[in-house]
């Protein structure tokens, strides 16, 4: 029996295991289905990971790297090549892998670090053909960093998420031409630092308010693909079509966490973030068993999941050496404009200091406040000069804040100043 | 006054730079800020990454990226000068494979152990 087996060898997996091996515990393993750790980060080869932490700005690879090194000065085991198939509220792990074959693992303790997954065409409904050409913006940076392989030449991308800005500049790098990004919404969902550095600094045009409507094929490759500009009911506008002439069309049309185990153990879900439902700890709705990094919600600073999973770590060994904490939980409520909140409960009794609460805003705000309130009182205001859906919020809770938290539930909420 | 989101990390600060003031930046929340505001109007910069050729290593290609940030202009030719070089592995963090990319000055280094 471990004392901790933590799901995913990504980011969240190497915080959580190396934060739970500080606080004491001894037997802990780390499950991972790729054949090596470091998750999404390998295929990152991009800098500007670790600023917030490390005060210096990394590549994807290095800032794993830096997380791996901690890892060999523990005795905490990494199990690579081998799936989770399985986990049950009882805490025990279904794994597979080509040398061991099928084993059932027992845990004191499970945290749960599986990271996220493209949305893809299928998900979001494009008509047009099927042709070859069509790939998700994260396989595509696979494709091309891991393996060395170039999707395409003339491009189209959809979506104006990060992986496809950060795909937009490597391609461009490449040698191929990346004729434009088209973003449904009126804002991009990426952040403005890769706006700036992978669109601008290349003359990409952005066109927001914008998507494909018609994808078109010539030998089942992708020839041409059709934009149109939305209306405020997001319909077509007629006559504003902008043909291009392509052979690849990248979707970085959004993540989500990857939560076909969690749900398959009975464990709570939230709608709004496809993640479980967490306590102050990142514990889930199953006592014992805690969830962080992407596969919570969906980051985009990866400084932010490393704290987290160390929260969640810590916890999970707390969890083993103490017992389980004890208290009546808070609900966190989302008001006007705030789309989301982790953690969704608190237990008040059980936070020592504060409690870390990220969200996401629904519209872009120039200056704001964000509101803290129990329904009638407003407890408490942070004012910020720029939020946008594309860039997660953070907010400190502090204890005696929560306490004064009248009838159970917490408003966030975001509004002009 | 110019107007300029900060990239030197991913929280964006947008600032503020006073051309007429000896490039005063302001809106920033620390100091890389203030350094970046001043340079991108003045001589813009990046650092570059990239990928090079390895043989014998788990993947057949290993990233890289030049040890400070190069001149925007000069991007495209460093990229030209990484389509020649070829790894053997085992490359450890931090180790050379080109100095003086497209005669910046700066190195290209590996940033992964492979
Ligand atoms: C293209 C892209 C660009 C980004 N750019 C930046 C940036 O510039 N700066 C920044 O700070 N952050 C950036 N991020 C965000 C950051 O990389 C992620 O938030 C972070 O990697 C999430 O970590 P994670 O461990 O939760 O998930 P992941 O890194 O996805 O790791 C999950 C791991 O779990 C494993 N796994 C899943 N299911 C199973 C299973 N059933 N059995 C065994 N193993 C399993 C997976 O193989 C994977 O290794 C970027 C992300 C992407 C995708
Ligand atoms: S000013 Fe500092 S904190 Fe703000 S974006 Fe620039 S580097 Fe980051």
């Amino acid at each position: 029996m471990y004392d901790l087996i933590v799901i995913g060898g990504g980011p969240a997996g190497l915080a959580a295991a190396n934060s739970a091996w500080q606080k004491g515990l001894r037997s802990i393993l780390i499950v991972e289905r790729d054949k090596e750790a470091g998750g999404i980060l390998n295929q990152c080869i991009h800098n500007g990971f670790g600023l917030h932490r490390f005060k210096e700005e990394l590549t994807g690879p290095e800032y794993a790297a830096r997380f791996i090194d901690m890892l060999k000065e523990t005795g905490v085991e990494l199990m690579l090549d081998t799936m989770v198939l399985e986990i049950t509220a009882g805490r025990q792990v279904h794994v597979i892998s080509a040398k061991d074959g099928y084993q059932v693992l027992s845990a004191k303790s499970i945290v749960l670090c599986m990271g996220c997954r493209e949305r893809t065409r299928g998900a979001i409904g494009i008509p047009g053909d099927r042709p070859a050409g069509v790939f998700t913006a994260g396989s595509a940076q696979r494709y091309l960093n891991l393996e060395g392989y170039m999707v395409g030449k003339r491009v189209v991308i959809l979506g104006s998420g990060d992986i496809g800005l950060i795909m937009a500049r490597r391609m461009t790098l490449e040698g191929a031409k990346v004729l434009a990004c088209v973003e449904l919404m009126p804002y991009s969902g990426g952040l403005m630092r890769n706006i700036v550095q992978c669109l601008n600094d290349w003359d990409i045009p952005l066109y927001l308010s914008h998507t494909i409507t018609d994808i078109r094929a010539e030998n089942g490759r992708v020839s041409h693909v059709t934009v149109h500009k939305l209306d405020e009911n997001r319909q077509p506008i007629p006559g504003t079509n902008l043909e291009f002439d392509c052979d690849t069309v990248l979707l970085s049309v959004g993540l989500i966490p990857e939560n076909e185990l969690t749900r398959a153990a009975g464990i709570q879900m939230d709608p709004r973030t496809n993640g479980a439902v967490v306590y102050e700890n990142m514990e889930t709705s199953v006592p014992g068993i805690f969830a962080c990094g992407n596969v919570v919600h969906v980051h985009d600073l990866v400084d932010y999941v490393s704290a987290e999973s160390e929260r969640a770590g810590a916890a999970a060994a707390e969890f083993v050496l103490k017992g389980q904490r004890e208290g009546e939980a808070l609900e966190l409520k989302n008001g006007a404009d705030v789309g989301y909140t982790v953690p969704q409960k608190i237990r008040a009794q059980a936070v020592e200091k504060a409690a870390d609460v990220f969200f996401r805003v629904r519209r872009v705000f120039k200056n704001s406040v964000i509101e803290i309130s129990d329904g009638e009182k407003v407890l408490a205001s942070f004012r910020r000069e720029h939020m946008a859906p594309g860039e997660m919020e953070h907010i400190l809770l502090p204890r005696k804040i929560l306490d004064q938290a009248r009838g159970g539930q917490i408003t966030v909420s975001a509004k002009e100043a | 006054m110019k107007e300029l989101v900060c990239i030197v990390c991913p929280k964006g600060c947008r600032l503020h730079v006073d051309e007429e003031n000896g490039f005063a930046v302001t809106g920033n929340s620390c100091p890389r800020g203030a350094e970046y505001g001043k340079n991108e109007i003045q001589n813009p910069t990046r650092v570059l990454t990239s990928t090079v050729r390895i043989t014998g290593g788990a993947y057949p290609r290993c990233p890289v990226k030049t040890d400070r940030a190069v001149p925007k202009a000069k991007l495209m030719d460093i990229m030209k000068e990484l389509n020649g070089v070829t790894l053997s592995s085992p490359v450890e963090i931090g180790q050379v494979v080109l100095r003086d990319a497209a005669g910046t000055g700066a190195g290209v280094v590996v940033t992964k152990a492979l």
